[in-house]
């Protein structure tokens, strides 16, 4: 399904239409053309030095630091009239945040939107990396709370910069270590680091470890905005990307012992849904794209068999 | 270098529409850096005076401003008015200082241009360079980011010893200059991570 | 049949019809008009036009009325319009030396070229609260002196300047001055954005940074040289025109703290100097800054460097209210997946504990 934002903006499809059709007083996707060229710069650099924090002038958005300031100013950079653009939270295209953000876009750029990931030429995301694969052309956005993966080993910048630039990674190995001592596992379930071409440590934002696999040579461009911490990030598509682990406890990703309780699924990444105050509960799909498109889907075979 | 007022009506037009314009040609840049080898077509109207073909002006008029210092070669040189009334940017004396180098004629030596540090590798400098011509698969094989194997491409007017310079050049990682070669309207992207094989 | 939660735009809507109506309050009673908001809390409105880095009154009172109050909501609706103004210059330095002033303190000197002038000041009222005020008491209007203040009057660490005493402080002209809301900040600082994320910080933060600094987390033993209020010119220089013209005149708070002295066997001992200034009338703020500013500049004055409000990156990083309350704020937001991968690693070790505890009674038994 394509929601065209014609509540509030242009009817899809009128290109005439898109130009004009943003808030009085405000450019197309909201940013002055000068900080689009400082941004747009930023992410090209970010591209050539792939898990590389490139610092950036991070405007002040009409919405709080915290809240996707730095995923929004990508997109608001990378955005044109033909895009088709999707945004999640939480894995759900309907949580508020994720329809504050998709509100934005429609209103200051009048674009298409759409809760489709195959449809999507633009995801913008946060905490999850969608459970449809994404393709060659496409770009996942990820809003990025804290991008320096060290921070909670160093907490000060000047550190953490000489520690990427020497690549000395030894206190993040040691750090997961400790987790293996402690509890006999690493005992970190999301933002969990990786490695980026061999090169640079990376935060993958919170996304669940689950998703990490995904972020590995995945054939779209994946960009990290960070608005309140002023960095941008990147990584190309089909590029190296390694949890770190080590060889005696390898990387391993979270699992379920039932499937989604909606579609079935025993693939996806679940939400606890808490039912009642007697230890009731059930496991659904975060991804709420991808659990309708398989209900609807098995809705149609059970109709055909029907028939 | 002192600079003489400008006379704006002797000046070709940029960009006919300056924000949907930049989007494009930008994501032309993007595509062809997320994916090197790939060849972008810059598809809007755009004139610019010799020597810059449209693919070179189109990603100046996009991404260069008065933050980011322009040097020119020689060849380029007759393009100064041309970016510094459209961009507002600086012309660059020392290579070390420029943000965007055009180059109009022969690939010059790499390590005069910024590199970025080690800390800050970001603030190196990105190279336009006018090739002779653009084809997808020419006889330079690439690998790296943003390549599922290898890709191919032909890139006519590069100098014998390119395939030296560029090892050079990735050896610096994480410094390094990045790469955008043109050829009339077209453009494809070198980063510092692409490895290259003639 | 469980049925994931929909309707987050309606949600968000009525959300917001209810918060403009909470906003309007009790329809009986007059709305309040930016006028009275500008003319009546004015130190709203100046903290607001301080902390948003915007200089406009009018504006400032409406971010102050919209935001029902809250001030750092306020300052953040400024900020957010601030963004989107087209920039083209920077003003000339404004002097205050030539400010007509309205209130000039000094508490390193009994009395000095034109004089200690009180001006309107919290600083002596009993604080008890005014039940006149309560009871729409009008008050009869300030009368004027006829004492003329001198327009000329010499800051104070200038009298110590001709003397030699005070560190001389003169920034090249050439140098461009650093913008952090152009670019990123980056580590070591220098004076010029150290100072612009000051005059943008939290006033609170500040606050209580200075505090710690008086108590002895890095003592720098502060005088309060001078602090001055009134309205200066602000002048900005036409590329067309090539002279500078008067642009606007603005309220500003100015505070110079006079600070321990640095000197050694060969060079004199000479005051140094921490400095704050406001848009309007925030003079807690300014001293609180110009305390913070001395104390920023340990190390370049080769002082140990061992008290949080010494230190640039924990000073800096963290001044700043939009950003600290945006942040502190989303937690609020869905993390309901961090917290589910949490949940499953912490059942994956409580089930490997329970699995070697069985083991080892097991082998016990």
């Amino acid at each position: 399904m394509t929601m065209s934002a014609t509540d509030e903006s242009a009817p899809a499809g009128d290109d005439e239409q898109h130009r004009t059709a943003t808030i009085d007083g405000y450019n197309f996707a909201f940013l002055d053309e000068q900080t689009k060229r400082m941004i747009r710069r930023a992410i090209l650099k970010a591209v050539a030095i792939p898990g590389y924090q490139v610092p950036f002038g991070s405007r002040e958005m009409p919405l709080p630091y915290g809240w996707g300031t730095g995923g929004i100013q990508v997109t608001a950079s990378v955005i044109g009239p033909d895009d088709v653009l999707k945004v999640i939270d939480q894995g759900a295209d309907d949580t508020t945040n994720a329809v504050n953000i998709r509100r934005f876009f429609a209103k200051t750029a009048g674009v298409d939107t759409t809760e489709r990931t195959k449809e999507a030429t633009i995801v913008q995301t946060r905490h999850r990396v969608p459970e449809t694969p994404l393709a060659e052309g496409q770009i996942l956005v990820y809003q990025v709370p804290i991008p320096e993966p060290l921070r909670w080993i160093e907490p000060r910048e000047t550190e953490t910069r000489k520690m990427h630039a020497l690549e000395e990674y030894g206190t993040m190995q040691v750090s997961l270590y400790e987790d293996i001592a402690k509890f006999g596992r690493i005992a970190k379930g999301y933002n969990y680091p990786v490695l980026v071409n061999g090169r640079y440590v990376m935060s993958p934002s919170p996304i669940p470890k689950f998703d990490n696999p995904k972020m590995d040579r995945n054939p779209a461009l994946q960009l990290f905005g960070a608005g309140r911490e002023k960095r941008i990030y990147a990584i190309p598509p089909h590029t190296p990307v390694k949890s770190l682990d080590f060889d005696d406890y390898p990387f391993d990703v979270e699992t379920w012992n039932q499937p989604c309780a909606l579609c079935g699924a025993t693939d996806t990444f679940l939400d606890e849904v808490v039912l009642d105050d007697k230890g009731g509960r059930m496991f659904c799909c975060s991804d709420t794209e991808y659990c309708a498109e398989r209900q609807a889907r098995a809705a149609g075979r059970a109709r055909g068999d029907a028939a | 270098m002192p600079t003489q007022p400008l006379d704006a009506s002797r000046i070709a037009p940029g960009f006919a529409d300056p924000v949907l314009d930049a989007q494009s040609v930008f994501r032309g840049v993007l595509a062809a850096m997320a994916r090197p080898g790939a060849i972008a077509e810059i598809d809007i109207a755009l004139e610019p005076p010799a020597p810059l073909n449209a693919a070179t002006a189109a990603v100046c008029l996009a991404l260069a401003d008065f933050d980011t210092p322009v040097w020119l070669d020689a060849a380029a040189a007759p393009a100064a008015d041309f970016l510094r009334f459209h961009c507002g940017c600086p012309i660059a004396d020392d290579p070390a200082e420029a943000r965007f180098a055009v180059i109009a004629g022969a690939l010059p030596a790499l390590p005069p241009f910024a590199q970025g540090s080690d800390e800050y590798p970001d603030t190196s400098t990105t190279l336009l360079f006018q090739a002779g011509g653009l084809r997808p698969d020419g006889g330079w094989s690439l690998a790296g980011p943003g390549i599922a194997q290898t890709a191919r491409i032909g890139i006519d007017g590069l100098p014998a010893d390119f395939a030296m310079a560029w090892r050079r050049n990735n050896a610096l990682f994480p410094r390094g200059v990045d790469l955008v070669i043109t050829a009339d309207r077209r453009l494809c992207c070198l980063p510092r991570t692409t490895t290259v094989r003639s | 049949m469980y049925v994931a939660v929909k309707g987050g735009e309606k949600a968000i809507e009525n959300s917001q019809r209810l918060l403009a109506d909470e906003r309007r309050g009790d329809r009986h009673v007059n709305e309040v008009t930016l006028q009275q908001i500008d003319g009546q809390l004015s130190l709203a409105v100046d903290r607001v036009m301080t902390e948003g880095s915007l200089y406009d009154r009018e504006l400032a009172a409406l971010a102050v009325k919209q935001a029902r109050g809250d001030l750092i909501e306020a300052v953040f609706l400024l900020r957010a319009y601030r963004t989107t103004l087209p920039r083209f210059g920077a003003s000339e330095p404004i002097d205050t030396g030539r400010m007509a002033i309205r209130r000039r303190i000094s508490a390193t000197y009994k009395d000095l070229p034109g004089g200690q002038i009180l001006g309107a000041s919290f600083d002596y009222t009993h604080r008890l609260l005014d039940f006149t005020l309560a009871a729409d008491g009008e008050r009869p209007e300030g009368e004027l002196s006829d004492h003329v203040i001198d327009n000329e009057m010499p800051r104070v660490v200038e009298l110590l300047d001709r003397d030699g005493m005070m560190e001389a402080e003169l920034p090249a002209d050439d140098e461009p001055v650093a913008d952090l809301t152009r670019d990123s900040i980056q580590f070591p600082a220098g004076r010029d954005a150290r100072l612009q994320a000051l005059a943008r910080g939290d006033e609170g933060f500040l606050l209580a940074l200075g505090y710690s600094n008086q108590r002895g987390f890095g003592n720098t033993h502060p005088f309060a040289g001078e602090i001055r209020v009134g309205e200066v010119a602000v002048e900005f220089v036409p590329e067309e025109l090539g002279f500078a013209i008067e642009v606007a005149e603005i309220t500003v708070t100015e505070c110079q703290m006079i600070n321990q002295f640095q000197g050694s066997a060969t060079q004199p001992p000479q005051f140094t100097r921490g400095y704050g200034l406001t848009f309007g009338y925030c003079e807690r703020k300014a001293m609180a800054m110009s305390l913070v500013d001395r104390s920023l500049r340990a190390s370049e004055l080769g002082e140990d460097v061992n008290a949080p409000v010494q230190d640039q990156e924990f000073v800096l990083y963290h001044a700043d209210n939009v950003e600290a309350s945006g942040f502190v704020q989303h937690l609020k937001l869905p993390h309901y997946i961090d917290f589910q991968s949490e949940l499953v690693i912490i059942r994956r070790i409580r089930e490997q504990i329970e699995r070697n505890r069985g083991a080892h009674q097991e082998a016990a038994e």
